[in-house]
């Protein structure tokens, strides 16, 4: 201990009183990562996430593949939100090439990731409810989740990994019949979903829990940088859909939910209420979709950009405002892809919300950030 | 073929088991029977009825039913029959096994699957064997810094304790391991073993969420205990005793949760606590603490835990339809033995068997029995059921409820209890 530390480095004393807890990477309360968490009794003094379990270098691998074989392996960081992780890098390489989308495929292109939102959410829904130890609440939405799995395997052949957009459109056109199946299981799970109100958001211990545990204030919300339904319990009415339309969305009426607690209860909500935002979403779409016509602009094989040149485009994910940044220098591969992630933006804020709560709220607030470990890695 | 066993053929199978019966029998009879004739006749022979009996008569016996009847009987009477078999741990057992198989069915149902479907013929009825012999088979590992001979006692001590809170239970009238003046006292001796239990396998695991759970354990169950007793307290006032086989004999006209509801309602939330079921199973919240004092815990040791578990739930379930739901009392519904069988005998045929020693059990007593289980079985239904409607709560909600809501309305219960007990409704020359 007399050794002489090197400048900048410093031994704190820790307080005997002090228990440090590693949740994860190997806890059922944690997911692909690890929070390394300092209680005080039932109290949490620090909280220190530690991500990174799940790096799969997806940005890397996305240099050493051409721009449409980069598809499949992009959407793997979140497979129940794939079509909305492929959406930006589509929506990029579209304005890369100079390619303008047919009319039809735009509108199956929000069926999609209107579908694929729902699909997420449901999953989220469930780790959340058996995170707080409501194990009906795990087994309804696991289970609802198929009658959509179902849709989007009719639509594109695979039940989770889709590989649906691609530059220039989507890879098939809908099935025959599709869009009366698609209407009656929507409502059908809408009515659903509504009723889980009466088990879970309305049960009365599930309130008390969740009500005034950690709060993120409007300006903390914003100051973090936290997105999506985060940013939305919190009181910002922030959603690209609305505020950046992308695609078609500007000619669908899409209602943003804001609450404006900011704690864990409304974090919870948010989704939920989006989810029966995504099928009025879907109903609509269904409504002015062109009846036939292409789906798919034709590329050249091996498709070149004209020089160094950069975009940046972003969608409404699931999660959060999901942004991709594509560099070219006029080769069959991108120079470099970054993708811009929610997961990782809302996990800022996890620190600060859970010093001086109690050990009983981690799990849901920490599961209330709709966070994905897995794409915060990428 | 199949794959999961290629070198398997059905003829050598079933001759690989001939083969095994083959050599059992055949050492069966040329070592095993010589063996017991052989102590038979060194060992001083017993004198039942005035005969002598002989390796040769008691061969006879086993296949006399009116020579078997005493001698079952006769083991009926005995202590070891109560505290092995019927009141006592194999009939709990089978209550708490069935328990298992009906809240995993019930829960399944709810939840909108099938729950243990393949293991038996019918509706996964064997799951619960399979999971026993899984436990029974795997590994016991046990954490390197463990206080070793306090770990490896605490399950064997929660069973025990479970079990010993069993034998307090009156089933029917009669049918009692334990029949104490201070039966309720006892109980609650019994239930203040388990919070010690749980605190020395949580400590002597020397492992971070053990410890965890097991201090939240030692919370729930002591702060909870209070209100526990005090909800009692009204049943004990009307009835004047301790004594549980009196006190469910006293519901003959009315059950107490009539006069008593409050304190029904505050021992059936209590009793949650005191299982550490769903909404009050904090100290094994998976979330937060993996399996809190059972994480380390593992193979038959587990199982040993889990038993014990659902004895105490069938025991507190039945411990609230002896105080709250009169007990073995209910309508006379199973019919008489028939008289001509006694009086005639049996006829088989050529031949009329006279069976002495018919019925086994009375009339009373099956039908106290059959009333027991039913309401047993319904009590049950409802500590299973908030497993499936709320999700988990947390220390702070738990013990502001414990020590502020359920007390408060224990006394609210016991002051009901006096005001019937003064003002004449209930005593001599009221209803009860």
């Amino acid at each position: 201990m007399t050794a002489q530390l090197p400048p900048g480095l410093a031994l704190h004393k820790v307080d005997e009183r002090i228990m440090t807890l590693n949740v994860g990477p190997q806890h059922p309360g944690s997911g692909h990562m690890r929070l390394i968490v300092q209680i005080d009794g039932d109290y949490i003094v620090a909280c220190d996430p530690d991500p990174g379990y799940v790096h799969r270098g997806e940005e890397k691998m996305a240099e050493y593949r051409n721009y449409v074989t980069n598809i499949p392996h992009l959407e793997r960081p979140v497979i129940h939100d794939s079509c909305n992780i492929l959406y930006p890098y589509v929506l990029g390489v579209e304005e890369l090439l100079g390619i303008e989308v047919p009319e039809r495929a735009k509108y199956i292109r929000v069926i999609a990731s209107e579908l694929n939102r729902c699909i997420y959410t449901m999953y989220w829904l469930a780790i959340y409810g058996i995170f707080l130890g409501h194990s009906t609440m795990f087994m309804w939405p696991a289970g609802d989740r198929e009658l959509l799995i179902d849709l989007m395997e009719k639509m594109t052949g695979a039940r989770v990994t889709h590989a649906h957009f691609v530059p220039g459109g989507v890879r098939n056109d809908l099935p025959p019949n599709f869009e009366d199946v698609c209407l009656r299981q929507v409502n059908y799970f809408e009515k659903r979903i509504k009723e889980y109100a009466a088990v879970f958001y309305d049960n009365p211990i599930l309130v008390s829990r969740t009500r005034d545990t950690g709060v993120l204030s409007r300006q903390d919300a914003i100051g973090y940088g936290t997105t999506g339904s985060v940013l939305r319990a919190s009181g910002v009415d922030y959603d690209l859909r609305v505020k950046e339309p992308y695609d078609v969305y500007d000619e669908l009426d899409v209602h943003t939910n804001v609450m404006k607690e900011g704690d864990s209860y409304a974090r919870s909500k948010v989704p939920w209420l989006d989810m029966i935002e995504s099928c009025n979403i879907i109903r609509q779409t269904l409504q002015k979709m062109p009846k036939s016509g292409s789906v798919r602009v034709k590329l050249k094989p091996n498709p070149k950009t004209k020089g160094l040149e950069s975009v940046y485009k972003r969608v409404e994910s699931g999660r959060g405002s999901l942004g991709c940044y594509i560099v070219s220098d006029a080769k069959v591969e991108p120079y470099r892809v970054k993708l811009s992630v929610p997961s990782f933006r809302n996990l800022i804020a996890l620190p600060n919300l859970l010093r001086g709560e109690k050990l009983g709220n981690m799990p849901s607030v920490y599961w209330s950030l709709n966070y994905w470990p897995v794409e915060a890695d990428r | 073929m199949s794959v999961i066993a290629p070198n398997f053929k059905l003829s050598e199978f079933i001759k690989s088991l001939i083969d095994n019966a083959f050599w059992f029998l055949l050492i069966g009879v040329l070592v095993g029977l010589p063996a017991v004739f052989i102590v038979l006749f060194v060992i001083e022979l017993p004198i039942i009825n005035g005969e002598l009996l002989t390796p040769f008569l008691a061969l006879t016996w086993m296949t006399d039913p009116t020579r078997i009847l005493p001698i079952v009987h006769a083991f009926m009477a005995t202590d070891l029959f109560r505290v092995m078999i019927f009141p006592g741990f194999g009939f709990a057992a089978l209550l708490a096994a069935g328990t298992i198989f009906a809240e995993r069915k019930m829960l399944a149902k709810l939840q909108l699957r099938v729950g243990p479907f393949y293991c038996g013929k019918f509706e996964g009825i064997l799951q619960l064997m399979g999971d026993g012999l899984k436990l029974i088979s795997k590994e016991i590992i046990i954490p390197a810094k463990a206080d070793k001979p306090i770990f490896w006692a605490a399950p064997v001590l929660f069973v025990a304790a479970a079990a010993s809170f069993v034998a307090f239970i009156p089933v029917a009238p009669g049918w009692v391991v334990a029949d104490v003046d201070v039966g309720l006292l006892g109980v609650f001796a019994v239930i203040g073993f388990f919070p010690i239990i749980t605190i020395l396998s949580a400590w002597s695991a020397n492992s971070k969420f053990p410890f965890i759970g097991g201090i939240r354990a030692l919370f729930q169950m002591v702060s909870f205990e209070i209100p526990l007793i005090l909800s009692l307290l009204g049943v004990v006032m009307l009835t004047g005793s301790l004594n549980l086989s009196f006190i469910a004999a006293s519901q003959s006209s009315f059950p107490w949760i009539v006069f008593l509801p409050i304190g029904a309602i505050v021992f059936y939330i209590t009793m949650l606590a005191e299982l550490e079921r769903i909404p009050f199973d904090l100290p094994e919240a998976e979330s937060e603490i993996v399996a809190g004092w059972l994480t380390e815990l593992s193979g038959m040791m587990y199982g040993l835990v889990q038993l014990g578990t659902y004895l105490k739930l069938y025991a507190f379930a039945a411990l609230f339809v002896v105080l709250f739901l009169g007990g073995w009392n209910g309508p006379m519904v199973v019919p008489p033995f028939p008289a001509e069988l006694l009086a005639n005998g049996i006829e088989l045929g050529p031949v009329t068997a006279n069976v002495s020693g018919l019925p086994l059990f009375t009339q009373e007593m099956l039908n106290g029995t059959l009333w027991f289980v039913l309401k047993t079985v319904a009590v049950i239904f409802f500590i299973l059921l908030p497993r499936g409607v709320f999700p988990r709560i947390r220390i702070d909600m738990l013990l502001n409820l414990g020590w502020t809501k359920l007390i408060g309305l224990a006394f609210v219960n016991i002051f009901i209890a006096l005001g019937l007990l003064y003002s004449g409704v209930l005593g001599p020359g009221g209803l009860q």
